[in-house]
């Protein structure tokens, strides 16, 4: 019979742009141990570990075989899923069919990177094939570049609507004390910062972090002993439909529209704007920030820039995205769908100190990477009838 | 012999050679050693003394060093040094030239469990023939005329 | 455990160099075969799972290269880097979790484009191991002269298993290497490192593996008679070589305790009638055999001599050929699953073992075997 299956205990490293104090397992350690003292459970407690990371970030082959020390898989079930950017999403979907299936209890998730070891672009374009892609590719800005022209294009937005985004996440940030960045910034200020490839610049970006995050999930029959407020996922989803680049719908995220389409019908939820209380978006630039919430249906198309201006997604708003700063204030990449899955579940469970929004019913956590790919998990504050 | 299957090239693509693309993926790492790692690496290079850290829990005394025991889970603070002195648990001669072998064959690997810690590393052993190193052999760490803090400040392990 | 069983396989055939093929190719290939083999279309995978690993490939989200032509587009799809054997693990949980109830589960590398000594050696700690330039090759050949010392297998009992396994290659059209050897070509093969020769090693070669998972309710809704998975488990030891018995494999011990238990299989030497393991190396056949109880601890050696695992001996092992006979990496665990789902509905044409009923896959992640993963499958629920 499957299982319906909570979050009930989540950690992460306090993310730095560098973290020279320790190497790669103590980094994943750090975030194991306080997963574990938040859900009050040792590491004898755990059935199973999925863990997940970008290989080329770190040099490392074979990572959840070398992770050992750092993740407590010695002598347990330990299994690697990586899907680029998105990881940290597909990781904690990956934790959740662990445990629905029945064949675990309770599976220890762990995202991490430590971006600082490596060169981040060299590694990225490796992604894209190397017959047809790779030559004209530069790393994950060019492309990000082009969604936003086509959207701008296509709508009349303009770069201020970028920033406004970047001027929101980097003010949530000031709340959350494990963002790398936490300094806010202006419309102005991200409009001089240096461009990078038009519309976008140097402050409408993510920064590259050395973090990891850690989440527990639990079968229904633990979750309830473990905590008193589970955070219960109700529906994930995800589609990687592109491998080329020429492929894609430049302007509109269509495998977000698609995954939104699945897990509202899945979830039951008819009106997203009026259901869902808060977002953990991963947005690894500005735009993406308008552009792809209108993909997810919650307002229409075009509507993004006077949304956002209007303060909807503020904190205090009527429907707050990236309370804790999101990927514009941090990004250790394994680790970003993760911290996304773990903000929204600390939301669900009452757990978001000073980044808390009041009576969250229902969250969404997205995770974002390849060729325009998105994974989402719907969370709940109650159980999901399944 | 069997010979390998080719697969059947439809009509289309008869008569077109296959092309391959030669490329190269340059991705440059360096790793933060951290600050356990860094202590060891230090005292090789500064002291010339090899090093264990122990977990005050289960008492298992670690080489290379860990900040954290596999086991327990508690920080490891107990540091000790030790002789340098190992017994072989088991060995390897390389005789092909292997792409990730830096120096020329025949080259000697082993598993060597250092006398005063409850776990082995892997080093070189020189200083004897390839036919003369047993399993259970008596060695000793040798230390590098050069050394910059890596586990090569450790030249390789010779028979006491 | 609820019931799911495997209703569909497909491979690519194992080759040194399909030159012709891109990844996506031979994923097309191998999903194509898997559904004609099931009696399936596209349309009847619920979600996928695709297996491969990114220094093998050369490419980070190497599962980007293979996503489509895994039909994945407009599905639910994830990717496991690490052997087959643990993409399957993954693709089973999803049959099982509720939201799917079939998962199509496929795993390929191409060793052809690689260095694959740098590659392996990218698997050692960049702090304390990996400038001392070891790869799989010299730290197996580190592993067989342990257990060899531990035991007393002698290197004419490690010959054995490459002689039984390129020798029941040659009956397998999907081979790389069938070849008609004696103990003494394998023993006057190059020495690599001792104590292993040339023709204890596999070779590392190109291949893809696709297979389709069904939840109880989809299993017997198309072609073929389901092969159910009866048990399952994966286990890791530790990573420093210097913290384990390298002579010994607890992990697979583990992996394979658990995975009998669930398939209610007390004796498994008495109660399996076929098993194909990961033979990357002459000496893996016979470890993990022991590991495994197969056979007793340190008897493998006497056994192989006395043709208890040849394709009609007691306990037929790899009558496929084994990876000796061709090894694309990643493939090669969900390759044994295949094989041994061959096995059980009848359909291994030449190498078929008589009769059999209950049969072992497994397959090994990491260095020296360091981590493993055990199915145990049955022609009935």
């Amino acid at each position: 019979m499957a299982n319906r299956v909570a979050i009930v205990g989540t950690g992460q490293t306090f993310h730095k742009s560098h973290r020279p104090d320790v190497n790669g397992q103590e980094l994943i350690n750090e975030a194991v141990k306080r997963a574990l003292q938040d859900a009050n459970l040792s590491i004898n407690d755990i059935d199973a570990i999925v863990i997940g990371n970008m290989d080329h970030f770190e040099g490392i082959n074979y990572v959840d075989c070398w992770s050992v020390d750092g993740s407590g898989a010695t002598m347990k079930p330990i299994i690697k899923i990586t899907t680029g950017g998105t990881t940290g999403a597909s990781i904690a979907i990956g934790g959740y069919h662990m445990v629905a299936s029945g064949l675990f209890d309770k599976v220890l998730v762990i995202g991490w990177e430590k971006n600082s070891e490596s060169d981040t672009t060299g590694a990225i374009t490796t992604a894209f094939d190397p017959v047809w892609d790779r030559q004209v590719f530069a790393g994950a800005i060019s492309g990000l570049a082009v969604e936003a022209q086509a959207y701008m294009a296509r709508y009349g937005a303009t770069d201020k609507d970028g920033a406004r985004v970047s001027v929101r996440d980097r003010m949530h940030a000031m709340n959350n004390p494990h963002a790398q960045l936490r300094k806010t910034v202006t419309v102005e200020e991200v409009l001089e910062s240096p461009m990078l490839a038009d519309p976008i610049h140097l402050l409408d970006v993510c920064p590259r972090t050395d973090g990891a995050a850690a989440v527990i999930m639990a079968s229904e029959e633990y979750a309830e002993k473990i905590t008193d407020k589970p955070d219960w996922i109700w529906a994930t989803s995800n589609r990687h439909s592109y491998t080329y680049l020429g492929d894609a719908d430049y302007g509109r995220l269509t495998s977000m529209a698609d995954c939104s389409r699945e897990v509202f019908k899945k979830a039951g939820i008819k009106e997203p704007r009026k259901e869902i209380d808060v977002i953990e978006l991963y947005q690894p630039y500005s735009f993406a920030g308008i552009i792809w919430i209108e993909d997810m249906g919650i307002i229409g198309p075009g509507e993004g820039p006077q949304y956002i201006h209007d303060g909807n997604t503020d904190m205090g708003g009527e429907l707050p995205i990236n309370p804790s700063g999101g990927v514009i204030s941090c990004n250790p990449i394994g680790a970003t769908g993760l911290i996304r899955c773990c903000e929204a579940a600390m939301q669900v469970m009452g757990k978001a100190e000073g980044r808390q929004v009041p009576d969250v019913n229902f969250a969404i956590s997205t995770g974002f990477g390849g060729c325009w790919w998105t994974d989402m998990i719907l969370h709940g504050s109650s159980k999901p009838q399944l | 012999m069997n010979k390998g299957k080719k697969k059947e090239m439809s009509e289309e693509f008869k008569g077109i050679e296959p092309m391959i693309c030669d490329s190269k993926i340059s991705v440059p790492y360096s790793w933060w050693a951290g600050e356990t790692a860094t202590k060891f690496l230090s005292s090789l290079r500064d002291d010339k003394k090899l090093l264990a850290v122990s977990c005050s829990d289960c008492g298992k005394s670690f080489v290379p060093p860990r900040k954290v025991c596999p086991t327990c889970f508690t920080d490891n603070t107990d540091w000790k040094e030790l002789s340098g002195k190992g017994t072989i648990q088991s060995f390897t001669v390389a005789r092909r030239q292997l792409a990730s072998i830096p120096q020329k064959v025949p080259v000697i690997y082993a598993l060597v469990k250092l006398d005063d810690a409850d776990t082995a590393m892997l080093h070189f052993i020189e200083g004897v023939e390839p036919e003369q190193v047993t399993i259970g052999m008596a060695v000793e760490a040798q230390f590098a005329e050069k050394r910059n803090g890596t586990i090569q400040d450790i030249a390789c392990f010779r028979p006491v | 455990m609820d019931n799911a069983a495997i209703i569909g396989v497909g491979m690519t055939s194992v080759d040194a160099n399909r030159v012709e093929d891109t990844f996506a190719d031979m994923a097309f290939e191998s999903v194509r075969a898997a559904l004609d083999d099931a009696g399936m279309t596209i349309d009847d995978i619920d979600n996928v799972i695709t297996t491969s690993n990114d220094f093998w490939d050369g490419r980070t989200i190497s599962c980007m290269a293979v996503g489509d032509a895994s039909g994945a587009a407009n599905k639910n799809v994830s990717c496991v880097e690490g052997d087959g054997t643990f993409g399957a693990f993954y693709g089973l949980t999803r049959a099982l979790s509720g939201s799917y109830g079939t998962t199509l589960v496929t795993a390929h590398s191409k060793g052809s484009q690689s260095i694959s000594s740098l590659i392996t050696n990218a698997a050692f700690d960049p702090i304390y191991e990996r400038s001392l330039g070891m790869d799989m090759v010299t730290a197996c050949a580190l592993q067989a002269n342990a257990y060899m010392n531990r035991t007393g297998t002698t290197s004419e009992q490690l010959a054995r298993v490459s002689v039984k396994n390129h020798g029941n290659a040659l009956k397998n059209p999907m081979a790389q290497l069938g070849m008609d050897i004696t103990v003494d070509d394998v023993l006057n093969s190059e020495m690599i490192s001792d104590p292993l020769h040339k023709l204890d090693c596999s070779p590392v070669s190109d291949g893809c593996c696709a297979i389709i998972i069904a939840n109880e309710e989809r299993a017997t809704k198309y072609k073929q008679k389901p092969v159910w998975v009866k048990g399952v488990n994966f286990c890791s030891d530790s990573y420093f070589f210097g913290d384990r018995d390298i002579s010994r494999v607890r992990s697979l011990e583990e992996a394979a305790a658990k995975a009998f238990k669930m398939a209610g299989i007390k004796n498994p030497s008495k109660e399996i009638d076929v098993a194909e393991v990961y033979d990357a190396f002459t000496y893996q056949e016979l470890l993990w055999l022991e590991a495994m109880g197969l056979c007793g601890d340190g008897k493998a050696g006497a056994l192989i001599e006395k043709g208890t695992f040849d394709v009609n001996g007691k306990l037929p092992v790899n009558p496929s050929g084994g990876l000796l006979s061709g090894h694309p990496v990643i493939a090669a665990g969900l390759i044994r699953i295949a094989e041994v789902v061959k096995q059980l509905r009848g359909d291994a044409g030449d190498y078929q073992v008589d009769g059999a009923k209950t049969g072992v896959a497994q397959g090994v992640n990491g260095l020296s075997g360091q981590s493993h993963c055990v199915w145990v499958l049955g022609s009935e629920k």
